[in-house]
């Protein structure tokens, strides 16, 4: 068994990730400290959770570029209902951010499934409109952090058996994962509607509702980063996490989650979004400027899909490669 | 007549419907369909739209996408997409504008532009042809990284200066209210039309994009054809970058920033099939019509920019959702 997980991905991922860490160490003493580990890990909290999310519905053979969007809306209706009644107490806004976050979700996953309309097209659209729905609610106005109550900006950054809640939900929701993908019959299903969603279709399994599933569980998970967002932040506006959507498809496909469907681990995503996690973090420390994180990230994406092409490609089905090659 | 399992036999109809059906039901009607409701709604909610000077000035919110549209269009019929054409630009622009610093004049600040973007298409092409990978994955990479030198380059900073005679190619009339931009598209339009359309090449895209397999069965050279079909990719998003930063005069690292979604969402309007094998460079043309009147329109009723994103990407869902609906509901299903 430890062999086999030598030999994996997420060993490999994880050597990467680690050799990253000790060479950000060698420019910045202190940087794999523990204390700042635990720092980076609060930091990534969120492209975490949301990467779990987008695993999900990748695994079904899909893709929803809209979580962004969608985190971006439902942070700021909460934010804007505890600015008009600070009253109202956070589980319930937390709540309400996620049964949000999954009807933004499930609305994504109904098109999807009944009227059967490719997700990239449909979440492009949603795209979109979820972020101009933002600017029709806010009428392009802030919400500061003056205008939200105490308890709304501390529940993120409470400190519990030393960890933020922030990492504390992280944490939680990564165990959820474990067991939803490896324990239950519908984490089983998104393997079988990704893997040959003809053949799963044979087995009983409802494609449509599978793919519906994994967009309301993505969509909610979203709704639940939209109040992390903005109470970790303080700040609610239009922009709000603009462009996070590709962050969150790049820490997948680092993490060797493939577009494909089908393949992927909890692991790979987490570490995934670790790995982009500490690029962010190490820049400024190590005396780069924070410009050069763009195109890293992009060369980081390449070489891992590169490289895990390599090891997903099925020998057999090409069968006249070479004699193309040859031409 | 029944089979052994229980099944029926196909319904094949006697004949194939009429050519005069066949375009009433197509998506370019339905298209013109569109763009008229929009022009007539333009025409009837602002006193200034039916301006030639106004309906000109329209047009720049649409011909560079749909420059890169048209290679778009067939890069997706033959099911590949890429989604860097907007960092192609940011980094083209980067480029014209480190050159400029240099002192190089327009002629070399054009072949500058062209060649960054031919060089990014045939990085692009490598990566999905030569290695196999899928081109949705490779281009949110590349997206990131042609985009992320320009940042390296600029930073916050920009490049200004460039000479009048670069500006014309962004700012210029050819003839009364025409301008250079609106005759680019006009020509490209054609270009494309007549090669998707009417030439071997043009077949064998669709081909590879219904059954890629059975393409390289037939001898088409899928890897070849979708290679050129990336480097056309690069060099649209050389020309528009050209196009653009004459336009604007001026080089920011976010130039032509989330540009991709719009390009694709115009093709994907243009009744272009996301998963490839079906599509017309005239739906294209529509959409972009489309896409730019409502825009235009919504701006001379001083609507914002993101809520016309809220038209944008209902009319993308809309457009597709709703014949999809008509049919399930005709079945019974809902």
């Amino acid at each position: 068994m430890i062999t086999e997980f030598l030999k994996s991905r997420e060993a490999i991922l994880l050597a990467a990730l680690v050799a990253l860490i000790l060479l950000v160490e060698t420019r910045f003493a202190g940087f794999a400290a523990p204390s700042n580990m635990v720092d980076v890990f609060n930091d990534t909290s969120i492209l975490i959770i949301l990467a779990l999310g987008q695993m999900a519905v990748i695994l079904t053979k899909c893709i929803d570029l809209s979580l962004a969007s969608n985190l971006a809306l439902t942070g700021m209706v909460v934010a804007t209902i505890n600015a008009a009644a600070p009253g109202v107490p956070v589980a319930a806004l937390i709540l309400l951010a996620i049964a949000l976050g999954m009807v933004l979700g499930a609305f994504n996953g109904i098109l999807v499934w009944k009227l059967d309309i490719p997700p990239i097209v449909v979440t492009l659209g949603t795209l979109t409109i979820y972020r101009g729905i933002i600017f029709l609610i806010s009428e392009g106005a802030w919400i500061n952090a003056h205008e939200m109550s105490a308890a709304f900006k501390a529940f993120p950054r409470a400190e519990f058996l030393t960890l933020p809640v922030l990492s504390w939900i992280a944490l939680a929701i990564i165990a959820l994962f474990v067991v939803l993908i490896g324990r239950t019959g519908l984490g089983r299903a998104f393997y079988a509607v990704g893997g040959n969603p003809h053949a799963a279709v044979y087995t009983g399994i409802s494609v449509g509702f599978t793919r519906f599933a994994a967009f309301v569980i993505a969509g909610g998970l979203a709704g639940l980063c939209g109040y992390l967002w903005v109470s970790r932040y303080a700040v609610a506006y239009v922009d709000v996490a603009g462009g996070f959507e590709l962050d969150v498809v790049a820490a997948c496909v680092i993490g060797g989650i493939s577009i494909a469907g089908g393949i992927g681990t909890v692991g790979g995503a987490v570490l995934g979004a670790l790995f982009l996690g500490v690029i962010k973090n190490a820049l400024p420390v190590a005396g780069i400027s924070p410009f050069w994180q763009l195109a890293i990230s992009g060369a980081a994406i390449i070489i891992a899909v590169a490289f895990n092409a390599r090891s997903e490609r099925t020998k057999g089905r090409v069968i006249l490669k070479s004699a193309e090659h040859a031409t | 007549m029944s089979l052994a399992d229980g099944t029926r036999p196909r319904h094949v109809p006697d004949h194939l419907t009429s050519r005069g059906q066949r375009v009433i039901r197509s998506w370019e009607t339905l298209l013109v369909g569109v763009a008229v409701l929009i022009f007539l709604a333009n025409t009837w909610a602002s006193p200034y739209f039916l301006d030639p000077w106004n309906l000109s000035d329209a047009t720049f919110n649409f011909t560079e996408k749909a420059m890169i549209g048209f290679a778009m269009a067939l890069l997706i019929i033959s099911g590949e997409i890429d989604l860097s054409v907007a960092g192609i630009i940011a980094l083209a622009s980067t480029a014209m504008g480190y050159a400029l610093q240099f002192g190089v004049g327009t002629p070399g600040l054009v072949l500058i532009g062209i060649s960054v973007g031919v060089a990014c298409g045939a990085f692009n092409g490598v990566l999905v042809t030569r290695l196999g990978l899928p081109s949705i994955v490779v281009t949110i990479g590349t997206m990131s990284l042609f985009r992320g030198i320009a940042y390296i380059v600029l930073g916050d900073q920009a490049y200004n200066g460039y000479p009048s005679s670069f500006a014309f190619l962004g700012q210029g009339y050819v003839f009364w209210v025409i301008t250079f931009e609106l005759v680019v598209f006009l020509v490209l339009a054609v270009i494309y039309g007549i090669v998707l359309h009417a030439t071997n090449f043009g077949r064998q895209i669709y081909v590879i994009g219904n059954n890629p397999t059975a393409a390289l069965f037939s001898g088409v050279r899928v890897q070849r054809i979708k290679m050129i079909l990336f480097l056309l990719t690069g060099l649209m998003s050389g020309i528009a970058a050209v196009c653009l930063t004459a336009r604007l005069g001026s080089t920011r690292p976010s130039i032509a920033y989330a540009w991709e979604l719009e390009i694709v969402t115009m093709v994907v309007l243009g009744g272009v099939s996301i998963l490839g094998g079906a599509g017309s460079i005239l739906g294209v043309v529509l959409a972009a019509l489309v896409m730019g009147m409502v825009t235009f329109g919504l701006g001379l009723l001083n609507v914002p920019g993101i809520v016309m994103s809220i038209f944008i990407g209902g009319l993308l869902i809309g457009v597709i959702a709703l014949p999809r609906l008509i049919t399930l509901i005709r079945k019974g299903q809902i």
